[in-house]
């Protein structure tokens, strides 16, 4: 019996790993600006965000992907690519949104756990749910807009809020920020828009699920969040892709806008397809995060839990310009079997009296390589400054890496920058100990990782964080002995 | 209740058990005494499952059990309990949690729900007693920043939470001041009942004389070379091992 639960729950392993049987329309693979054009037109863009695309795409054109992460990435072909596949559309209709949503793709987000039905309500979670490129349904929108709220997929944004996204897209990551920002800016298919207005607090968590499902694509989401003066909003995202053999190329990019006064949480568990324990397929997640905390006395917090994709390259980051803006940096990141992770943050500190806090704890096992970078800039400007930065790593095994690259770039005497390493070692001593007391050692390892990363896993909201102490048993499945 | 024969065991290649034989009854106590090296913490280490030992000989069984063909954990919620020599410390997991996860595994092995944690956390009072335990030390870390004494009172509470039929208290004694020894050791003898044995490695008669062994045996480099009352342990505190070394021609 006992061992008939070990095999099942080592079964279990990535349990989000099937595909949707829908019919999905893809465009042919490759990337030239007429495919930029073509993905413009069938979302029936307005010229100046085209404009926007195009400038993107030729400045991607002159540059090159980035090469000094700690990362051995497999040489991708951006010409092998589909950029643009919609499951919500049956045929080559250019139909609108409004029209019936296939069951199966219903079906598909009930498997994930993810009811878009009302009875979320009762989780008190809106959920914007985006398969492939495009946004399948945003629940509880009217009663979001009762409060003058905007929850939507961006691509209604544009439609029915153009002067909010024209004025903050591209205002905290421009298209010439980095060689993935500028592909997202130039092909980005969908992602949600949030706008929470002045002296509002959002009453309900809000939440986008990504997913991909079509093959031979890749997810291009962006994601633009504005919270206006006196504001404040909890964000949820969560990721899931079926299990492929061949890489799948995920370049996101999320904008944050914290006014005056305002607080947002930005959380993510993120679980893409991490390849399989040889290292063949999974997601590419080359994704760029920023939060510009312009007012003063804003707050933002980035939460992440990240135990998926076979590389994970972001660095969710700060600018703390308004004077006494606090910014804080939590993250898991956990490695197994041939995974790799470069990922930390870079605190930005430009106004007086900013601080920032960045609590980062890595796992690494099996083979995988597991690196926190981290840039704590203090300009000129910015008397007071204050940052604590904690980076921790646990290994598991001996055959992974663990890796911390901390850069501190200081221009003010009057700012204090403090930065802790530890790196420990779950032994065989403590898992025996377990063993001994009748904990089995997945158990043992899952409440060993789990306690080590506690300090992170409190920082989500209730129903995110039970889901995240489950993923990172389930993540390290068979990693020792 | 467990019956060693002609057990031979080895850690990377070299032999350290070579021919245990024991008998344990039901509601019995043994101490085993023995210089160190001898093999005791070896043959407690084996009777439990450690992986870094290898069985190379001889058979270990358990209420009818072939105990060798168990791991660890299945050992555990079979009934044995080992307190350690040298508890290991578990930051960031609680106490708490820590023992509810052992408690429950244990449970599920025996086809039972998960207790509830209103019960649980009731139990873990009633059993904390027992070592006159802080709700301090419950709340924190496993064995982390606890002090020699703690710990070992720590081993004996968790004795009374998972409640065993067969415990090893390897050197429990050691590292405690008088006062511990004396709780560590009345906290032991409340948990005994007909039921329940015991074996007890220790050098020195001190805790000897809180849980009265029922017998004595002396372990000289991986065999038993004699077995006798509780008189003996008395004798050895007098004499020495050396006279039991040429009793047995070693």
């Amino acid at each position: 019996m006992k061992n008939g639960f070990v095999r099942e729950v080592a079964e279990k392993k990535y349990e989000y790993g099937f595909t949707t049987d829908v019919e999905t329309e893809v465009i042919d693979k490759g990337l030239s600006e007429d495919v930029v054009r073509l993905i413009s037109e069938k979302k029936g863009e307005p010229d100046w965000l085209l404009e926007f695309r195009l400038k993107a795409y030729r400045h991607w054109l002159t540059m090159e992907e980035p090469t000094w992460g700690h990362l051995k990435m497999p040489e991708i072909d951006y010409q092998a690519i589909s950029y643009y596949a919609d499951p919500t559309k049956k045929g080559q209709g250019t139909g609108g949104k409004e029209q019936e949503i296939d069951p199966e793709l219903m079906k598909t987000f009930d498997k994930l756990g993810i009811p878009l039905e009302e009875r979320m309500a009762l989780a008190g979670t809106a959920v914007d749910a985006v398969m492939d490129s495009v946004s399948v349904k945003t629940t509880f929108r009217e009663k979001l807009s009762e409060k003058g709220i905007i929850f939507c997929s961006i691509s209604e944004a544009v439609k029915e809020h153009p002067d909010l996204v024209r004025e903050y897209l591209g205002s905290v990551v421009p298209y010439k920020d980095n060689f993935f920002a500028a592909l997202n800016s130039a092909v980005f298919s969908d992602g949600s828009f949030v706008y929470i207005p002045k002296g509002v607090r959002c009453p309900m968590e809000l939440s986008t699920y990504f997913r991909i499902n079509a093959r031979g694509t890749g997810q291009f989401e962006r994601t633009l969040i504005v919270c206006d003066d006196d504001a404040y909003v909890s964000y949820l995202e969560g990721c899931t892709a079926p299990m492929r053999d061949e890489n799948q190329l995920h370049a996101a990019i999320v904008e944050i806008v914290v006014k005056e006064n305002a607080e947002v949480k930005y959380s993510t568990v993120q679980n893409w397809y991490p390849g399989d324990k040889d290292g063949k397929g999974g997601v590419l997640n080359l994704v760029t995060k920023r939060g510009h905390l312009r007012g003063r006395n804003s707050r933002l917090s980035w939460t992440q839990v990240e135990t998926g994709s076979a590389i994970t390259w972001k660095y969710p980051s700060c600018v703390l310009s308004g004077e006494g803006s606090q910014a804080e940096f939590y993250s898991v990141a956990v490695t197994n079997n041939y995974q790799q992770a470069d990922t930390g943050t870079k605190m930005i500190h430009i106004g007086k009296n900013t601080k920032s806090t960045i609590i980062s704890k890595g796992i690494s096992a099996g083979k995988s390589q597991n690196a926190y970078r981290g840039l704590v800039k203090v300009a000129s400007t910015a008397d007071n400054a204050r940052n604590y930065s904690s980076c921790d790593s646990l290994l598991l095994g001996s055959k992974c890496g663990a890796h911390t690259f901390p850069y501190m770039d200081v221009h003010n005497d009057t700012a204090v920058v403090e930065h802790e390493a530890t790196t420990s070692k779950i032994s065989e001593d403590q898992l025996f100990y377990c063993n001994q007391r009748g904990i089995n050692t997945e158990e043992a390892v899952s409440l060993i990782v789990n306690g080590y990363a506690k300090e992170v896993i409190n920082k989500l909201p209730m129903e995110f964080a039970v889901e995240a102490q489950k993923l990172l048993g389930v993540s390290l499945e068979g990693s020792v002995g | 209740m467990l019956q060693i024969d002609n057990l031979h065991a080895s850690i990377n290649g070299k032999e350290i058990l070579k021919g245990i034989n024991l008998t344990v009854r039901d509601g019995e106590v043994h101490a085993i005494m023995g210089l160190n090296g001898a093999g005791k913490s070896t043959l407690s280490n084996v009777i439990v499952g450690h992986p870094a030992y290898e069985v190379t000989q001889g058979s270990i069984t358990f209420n009818g059990k072939d105990l060798l063909a168990l791991k660890p954990e299945e050992r555990a919620h079979e009934g044995i309990f080992l307190s350690f020599q040298q508890p290991v410390e578990i930051p960031g997991v609680s106490m708490v949690n820590f023992i509810r996860a052992a408690f429950n595994a244990k449970r599920q092995y025996q086809g039972l729900e998960p207790m509830s944690a209103g019960d649980f956390l009731k139990l873990m009072r009633e059993k904390r007693k027992i070592v006159e335990m802080d709700s301090r030390l419950t709340s924190r870390s496993v064995n982390e920043g606890f002090s020699g004494g703690e710990k070992k009172r720590n081993e004996i509470f968790q004795m009374a939470m998972l409640e065993p039929t067969f415990s090893i208290l390897d050197e429990t004694d050691s590292g405690l001041d008088v006062d511990a020894l004396r709780i560590v050791a009345e906290g032991f003898n409340k948990l005994r009942t007909p039921q329940t044995s015991a074996i007890v490695i220790t050098h020195y008669q001190r805790l000897l004389d809180y849980l009265k062994p029922d017998i004595i045996h002396v372990l000289i480099d991986g065999r038993i070379v004699k077995t006798a009352g509780p008189e003996l342990a008395l004798e050895i505190e007098n004499r020495g091992f050396d006279w039991i070394k040429e009793e047995a021609g070693l």
